[in-house]
């Protein structure tokens, strides 16, 4: 990781209403580092250790979940087995073959309890959709990330890209600016991340629990005083589709621990 | 993680002791290193004995990246024998709204006083932990941590 | 529903002090933050933890707010019999949550 000081300043200096457009200059795959790596040691040993690591709690609710009969009318496990399974975290949002629309992890679960569970679809950051997609990701811990961007998903990818470098809200701000210009400065006492999605949903010490991607682009609208949008939308799961993207090859860490 | 002691004495002389080790000093606390609510919580707790300074060492990090959950561990010096041993280890704030954070019961079945766990800190502060013996003494320690907070919350 | 893990070894021999750890999903609502409409949210918190050897209490823990969410806890005992380990968690209102795990000493 390049050592790099504070430049937060610098940052800000240049976000007025004039300020010129972002360059569109997509992160080198090569410099694609978890965020992990900007961690302190005690915050790494936390996600690092299989029992402390709160996220487990989670995953094992989830795991529950799957195997369970309870509001649906065949569990999840009587469809897929775990290790077969390993493949869907890192290959996701991805565009399902039957509507055409591209879904996320937690769209594909809502999907499978719509067409195969006779069950309503579980409301985005709920306990239970949370536990599900968290477990079902942390069967792919250590797994490359790696999605299809052309075809059927070319349109969404675009639409995710154009997200990520469009400066929004009060601060006149856009995701690359912090992920792709500023990563490893310091912003007062926290180092700027690459925004990589790598380890959601993640145990963010911040909300004392565990918590949707999309909850964290609320979170970094919110930051720069624009107007979050809805989790699940599809402008959200656009720009999941380019982080993931971005992320090529970087391993999943769900149940990740981030501050 | 790192031992440290009451910053009111020479911390880098403590941190050359090398992480884990046990410190072990007569120096007691000044009665104005805490706020007067965390001492009342002290005494409401052990009573108005006397506070030795030693026996128990803890740590928690330098700097804590989120007070939300700060990872603490806490050894207390004793044989922990039927004849003797820790009977209570309370952790203290000197800046939270409830003095308190957590209190331990253990015994001679514990066989040895180590004990760890995460706490809630309302900015940076040297946190108090004393321990109750069975012969009714009282010993404390204290470390300091440096809460840091997160940017996109306070910009 | 309360996720509960638990680190237990399985098996022990006599009079060795080992290590417990136990973790319960709770978020220990401190009663000190407000919610979106300026509104205090009320204090949930755990009050109480007891870890029992074949009945016999061996470590309890008095937790308040300032007690991390999803309180984690780590202490030891001494080994000294097989049988079974008990942790319970009570909150403010008495509900309790608790897990055993089972120990083989020789």
């Amino acid at each position: 990781m390049r050592a790099r000081v504070a430049a937060a300043a610098a940052l800000l200096g240049a976000c007025g209403a004039d300020a010129p457009a972002p360059e569109r200059t997509d992160l080198n795959p090569a410099d694609a580092v978890s965020g992990y790596t900007f961690l302190t040691p005690e915050t790494q040993a936390l996600q690092d250790d299989d029992f402390a690591n709160p996220g487990f709690l989670w995953v094992d609710q989830g795991r529950a979940l799957f195997a369970s009969t309870d509001g649906v009318s065949a569990s999840c496990a009587s469809c897929h087995e775990a290790p077969g399974l390993a493949a869907a975290a890192p290959t996701h949002p991805k565009i399902d073959a039957a509507s055409g629309d591209l879904v996320n992890l937690e769209g594909r679960i809502n999907l499978c309890r719509a067409r195969y569970q006779d069950a309503e679809p579980l409301p985005y950051e709920s306990e239970a959709l949370l536990s599900l997609t968290a477990y079902v990701a942390s069967l792919s811990r250590g797994a490359p990330m790696s999605v299809v961007v052309d075809g059927a998903a070319q349109a969404s990818y675009a639409m995710g890209r154009d997200y990520f470098f469009t400066r929004r809200g009060q601060l006149n701000l856009a995701c690359s600016q912090c992920h792709d210009d500023n990563w490893g400065r310091k912003l007062r006492g926290d180092t700027i991340s690459q925004g990589h999605g790598n380890g959601f949903p993640a145990y963010r010490l911040e909300w004392q629990g565990l918590g949707s991607l999309h909850r964290r682009f609320q979170d970094c609208d919110a930051g720069v005083r624009a107007a979050p949008l809805d989790a699940g939308s599809d402008t959200y799961v656009a720009l999941e589709l380019y982080l993931a993207a971005r992320s090529e090859g970087l391993a999943m860490e769900t149940p990740a621990v981030r501050r | 993680m790192t031992t440290v002691a009451t910053p009111r004495i020479d911390r880098r002389a403590l941190l050359k002791t090398g992480a884990g080790a046990l410190f072990i000093s007569s120096i007691p606390i000044p009665a104005s290193a805490a706020p007067e609510d965390m001492q009342a919580a002290v005494k409401e707790t052990f009573g108005d004995g006397p506070i030795q300074e030693g026996r128990v060492a803890l740590s928690i990090p330098p700097i804590s990246e989120n007070g939300f959950s700060v990872p603490i561990e806490i050894e207390v010096d004793s044989p922990m024998t039927e004849a003797d041993h820790v009977r209570r280890i309370a952790v203290f704030s000197p800046r939270n709204p409830v003095s308190t954070l957590i209190n331990f019961e253990l015994g001679p079945r514990a066989g040895r006083a180590h004990v760890s766990t995460r706490i809630r800190l309302a900015g940076t502060q040297a946190v108090l932990v004393v321990a109750e013996m069975s012969d009714g003494s009282l010993w404390s320690g204290a470390a300091e941590t440096v809460v840091t907070l997160a940017a996109c919350v306070v910009l | 529903m309360s996720a509960i893990r638990l680190s237990v070894p399985a098996t022990a021999r006599a009079g060795e002090v080992i290590e417990l750890k136990a973790l319960i999903q709770h978020e220990m609502e401190s009663g000190f933050r407000r919610g979106s409409r300026g509104e205090i949210i009320p204090r949930d918190i755990i009050t109480d933890f007891e870890c029992r050897y074949n009945g016999e209490t061996v470590f309890r823990a008095s937790l308040f707010p300032g007690v991390a969410a999803n309180p984690f806890l780590t202490f030891h005992t001494v080994a000294t019999e097989s049988g079974v380990l008990e942790f319970r968690w009570t909150d403010q209102d008495g509900e309790t949550w608790s897990e055993t795990a089972d120990i083989t000493v020789t």
